[in-house]
Parts: C-alpha cells; structure tokens; sequence
C-alpha cells in the first residue's frame, strides 16, 4: 500500500470538506450545542436553583443511581453531588453522538460522492489500489470527527471546571474515565461505524440514500456507546480498556474485510451507461 | 507493426445490456486509433476494460503487454485518460486538482506544471474548477491525462460540449501528441473530428467492431472506384462525359463528379476531352471524406447497422 496514495485521497478530501462552508458550518453548530451550549445551561442552572422543587428532584435521582455512581460522586452537598453527577455522568452520551454524526455525515458520501460527481471516474483509471482509496476514505471520515471529539471535549471541560469547578473545590474534570473513553473507548466505535458506513456509500446509488441508510446504522452505534459510555466513565477499569481493545480489533477486522469488499467499477455510474 | 492495444473476442455485459460484444480491435503503437460509432456503441466500456477500471466477461486484452485484469495497476500507471465529461474536486483550484494528480501518479509538481502549461490552463490554475468553462475543464483534463507522460492516452469524446474553436485547438493538441509518438485512442461519433487525424478507424456498433484499417484501406475496400472533379469554361461541353470509357456514373455539383472504373482511364480520358474542344480548367481527384466512406461502409453491411 503506497501511503502517498491514500494521504493524497485523505488531504483532497479534507481540503474540499474544509472549503465547503456549507457542510462544516451546520456540524460545528451542532458541535457547539452538544459541547458548550447546552451543557453551559444545564450546569449553570442546576447551580443556580438551590432549595427548589427542581433541586430537590435531582436530589432524588441521584438517590436512586446505582450505588457505585453515589460511591465515586463527588462534592460535600446535594446540590454539588448532583452537578458532579450530571457533569460527569449524564452527559458522557455526547461524546460520541457527536463525533459519530460529524464522520458518518463525511463518511456516508466518501464513495457514491465520487460517482455522482464523475471524480470517481478518474480515480477508476489511475493506479490507487481499492485498499489505498478505502483507507483514504477512512481516514478523510475519521478525522473531523475525532477533531470534533478532542477540540469539544476540551471545551467540554471548560464548560464544567468553570460551572461545577467552584462547588467542588477547584478544577476536576476531566476524570480518568472520561479520558479512556475519549481517547481509547470512543475513537473504535466512530471506526465501526465508519466501516458499515462506507460499504453503504460503495453500493448505494446516490448521497441522499447514503445519508439515510447512515443514519440507520449510527442510531444502535450510538445506543450500543451510551451505555458503554456511562459504564466506561462509572468504572474506568480493566473492563474500559478490554472493551476500547475489542472495539479496536473489531474495527480493524471490518476495515480489511470493507478494503477487500471495494470495487473499481463502484467507481463508475456502469449501470446504466454504456 | 506493433500493437499498444489489442482486443481478441472481448464481451461485457450489464445485466441484460450486452455493452462490448465479441469486440476485436487493435491500436498500433504511436498512431491515433479513432473508436467511431453512434452513442452507446459501446465506446466507453471499451475504454473502461482498457485500463481494467471493468474487468470483461470474456476475452483476452492486452495493454502494452500487459493483462488489465492482472497488471490493472501498471498498466494504469502508464495509460492517461480524459473522460468524456471530465470530472474534477471543484472547490479545490486547477492547481490542487492537477497536484492531487501528480501524487497519484507520482509525477513530480514541475510536471503538472508543465502540462498546464502546453494545454493553455496555467493562467487559470489558481481559480477553484467550479468557476471553469467547458473548455477550460476539458483543457485541464488534457493537462491532468499527460501529467505522468503516458505511453497510451485514451481520449473519449473530448470534444463534447466544446465550442468549434475550442474543439478545433483540442484536436491540434491531439495532433500534436500524436506527432510525439503517443499511441492515442480517440472515441468519437463525430465524423469531422476524426477526419485528418485517424492512423486507424474502428468502427463500432452494437458493441462490436464491424470494420477497422487505416483511411486508405477503407477508402479501398469501400469506395474503390476513384472520383474525380471536372471543369470547363463552358461546361455544357462536360455533358458528354458520362458516356465516355471508364466513366462509371457522373454527379453534378457545380462541377461534374466522375467516378472512374479505375484511375487508369483518367489520363484517356483527359486526352479525350481535350482533342474533343473541352476547354478544361479543372481536374481534381476528390478524396472521400470519412462521412462518404462512414456511409458506404454502413451500406456495404445494413443487417448489421441496423
């Protein structure tokens, strides 16, 4: 595999994505909402509404968490328990909703896009291997969303040492948890995702069926991930690392298998063309 | 003489769409093959199995030597395409296009430069392709399909959409590349485009190649019998032409038309004319033009142009 191949697929790719204001600007909006805004709101409210019903509902709920979640929550009163709780735990789900739906939006046209532009054509002719594309692709895809992860999280963890730090003493975040899920956990499962996605986009006619078949197979990647997700950030264990290690080599075996499945002829509108 | 490209039997279908049938042809080294036929005669496919960009049902094709559906990746390496509507990244400027070429086929940024430069596109390299002409798209695909110095360009329909004066500078660049020693394979259903510039003429209905050979041999095979002008100072005197030995059928346009038996008769027949009064102040063999051969060749088999 010649790496100047697939860095010549990737940086075109990743050149036409950053001059294309009109798709990046509607992700870092919703980025911006996921990572900062809401949670900006969220945590600043809950530290504003001391001694009400609102408060006092919290309370509850985080009474009733499973116990190990009220072992490792931190902060002396109720109030700061349940900013700690809803910082650290409730929101883990938007790490990877938002990656995920930045790449599989990227990823789901890599392929069909090619062929509906007629740049697939040429691509056909020369001599980039199947695997060099796929890989191209891959990376194309992954990187605005492991961009969005890494450039989020850390406003992410702005948002929270400035709103919840004070309750707690100072800055705390990010916890150990959080960093193996964003740098070991989160990054396989975007790449699964990604995989499936990019087979979409070889067999599908066209960007707007991509699209919609995309965000078939992100919805269980994402509800597979919430649940990792909390899991991971509750008990950053030997289990975190087992499952951020089976999510890589099942990542790994989808790529080569998705490289392998990869047709020239996908390439080219031959179906209805002669 | 040695052939770059060479077809033996070669079938391809679509489903149920047969879009090369049994299509044998082959392209000589450094001369310009024209690939004619009507739209969906099976052009681009043929195109497309040349570099093994599709990989045919049956036969055997052979690319410099080379298998496309074994050495695809060598063989593409040394072949350069323009497609008949190229395609290009068009937020990326002419020059991040052609450079993202250069990578591919590792040629270096002094060549993609170069090549800018002979098809007339550098000026506009660092416009994004979205804002290019037809002309101008077609004229940095030129420059992309030379970017590595291929042994073998295929050019199809590269013409298409392009005003006459465009057209007429793409052809002289094929010209010019010919005159290089390119071996160049030209689809095309345009029969003025190929006039003046085919070594070789297949041509391709259905799928198949119905006939190939240089002008000269078609001309030959198809329109044996010579034509020559005629014209006089008064050409009332001309009138008689038709009856005369050798002559076998006579056209007016303008000026007569005269198909000869062979170009034997003509000095008789001049001498004729002459010792009879006829004032001559033209004779002129007429070349056919591919049109008149296109036609002829297309009488000569009309089960299969049907």
């Amino acid at each position: 595999m010649k790496w100047e191949h697939v860095s010549a697929i990737a940086g075109a790719d990743l050149r036409r994505l950053f001059k294309s204001k009109d798709y990046w600007i509607p992700l870092l909006i919703m980025a911006s909402l996921f990572f900062v805004f809401i949670p900006l709101i969220l945590l600043t409210v809950i530290g504003q509404v001391e001694g009400t019903p609102f408060v006092d509902q919290i309370t509850s709920v985080v009474g009733n968490l499973p116990e190990r979640v009220n072992e490792v929550a931190r902060g002396e009163t109720p109030l700061a328990r349940a900013s700690y709780i809803a910082a650290v735990f409730l929101l883990a789900p938007i790490a990877i909703i938002v990656p995920v739906t930045i790449s599989a939006a990227v990823g789901s046209n890599a392929i069909v896009g090619e062929r509906e532009r007629g740049t697939g054509e040429f691509l056909a002719h020369s001599p980039v291997t199947m695997k060099e594309l796929y890989v191209g692709k891959l990376i194309a895809s992954l990187v605005p969303g492991f961009l969005a992860l890494i450039v989020g999280f850390s406003a992410y963890s702005l948002v929270v040492n400035l709103t919840v730090g004070p309750e707690l003493g100072g800055w705390f975040f990010p916890t150990i948890g959080w960093v193996v899920l964003i740098l070991w956990v989160i990054p396989p499962f975007i790449a699964v995702a990604l995989t499936v996605i990019l087979r979409i986009s070889a067999r599908v006619r066209s960007a707007a069926s991509a699209q919609q078949a995309s965000s078939l197979v992100t919805l269980p990647v994402i509800m597979l991930s919430y649940a990792v997700s909390v899991s991971v950030v509750v008990s950053p264990g030997r289990s975190s690392f087992l499952i951020g290690a089976v999510s890589w080599i099942v990542a790994i075996l989808l790529s080569i298998r998705g490289a392998k499945k990869l047709r020239r002829e996908r390439l080219l509108g031959v179906a209805s063309e002669t | 003489m040695e052939f770059a490209i060479r077809f033996g039997s070669v079938s391809k279908s679509f489903g149920a769409i047969r879009a090369v049938d049994a299509l044998e042809f082959e392209a000589p080294t450094g001369a310009v093959t024209v690939l004619l036929g009507p739209n969906g005669a099976g052009k681009t496919t043929t195109v497309r199995l040349a570099t093994g960009a599709l990989v045919a049902d049956r036969g055997d094709i052979e690319v410099l030597g080379l298998h496309p559906k074994v050495d695809g990746d060598e063989v593409r390496r040394r072949v350069g395409i323009v497609p008949p509507k190229p395609a290009f990244y068009d937020q990326l400027t002419g020059w991040e296009n052609l450079r993202f070429a250069a990578r591919i086929f590792g040629a270096s940024e002094s060549s993609a430069l170069d090549a800018a430069e002979r098809f007339e596109i550098d000026h506009a390299l660092l416009q994004e392709v979205g804002g290019y002409s037809t002309g101008m798209r077609t004229r940095l695909a030129l420059a992309r399909s030379v970017i590595h110095d291929p042994e073998v360009l295929l050019l199809d329909e590269p013409t298409a959409g392009l005003d006459p004066e465009s057209s007429r500078k793409v052809l002289e660049l094929i010209r010019e590349l010919a005159g290089r020693g390119r071996t160049i394979v030209l689809c095309t259903h345009l029969l003025h485009e190929a006039e003046g510039i085919a070594d070789q003429i297949v041509l391709m209905s259905d799928g198949h190649a119905r006939v190939s050979g240089s002008p000269e041999e078609l001309t030959g095979r198809y329109l044996a019998d010579p034509v020559v002008l005629f014209d006089a100072e008064d050409r009332a005197t001309l009138d008689s032409i038709a009856d005369r030995r050798g002559v076998v059928s006579v056209s007016w346009n303008g000026a007569v038309h005269a198909t000869l038996s062979d170009h034997g008769t003509l000095p008789d027949l001049i001498a004729d004319l002459v010792t009879d009064g006829v004032r001559l102040t033209r004779v002129e063999p007429i070349t056919p033009s591919l049109e008149e051969l296109y036609f002829a060749m297309q009488r000569s088999d009309p089960e299969e142009s049907s």
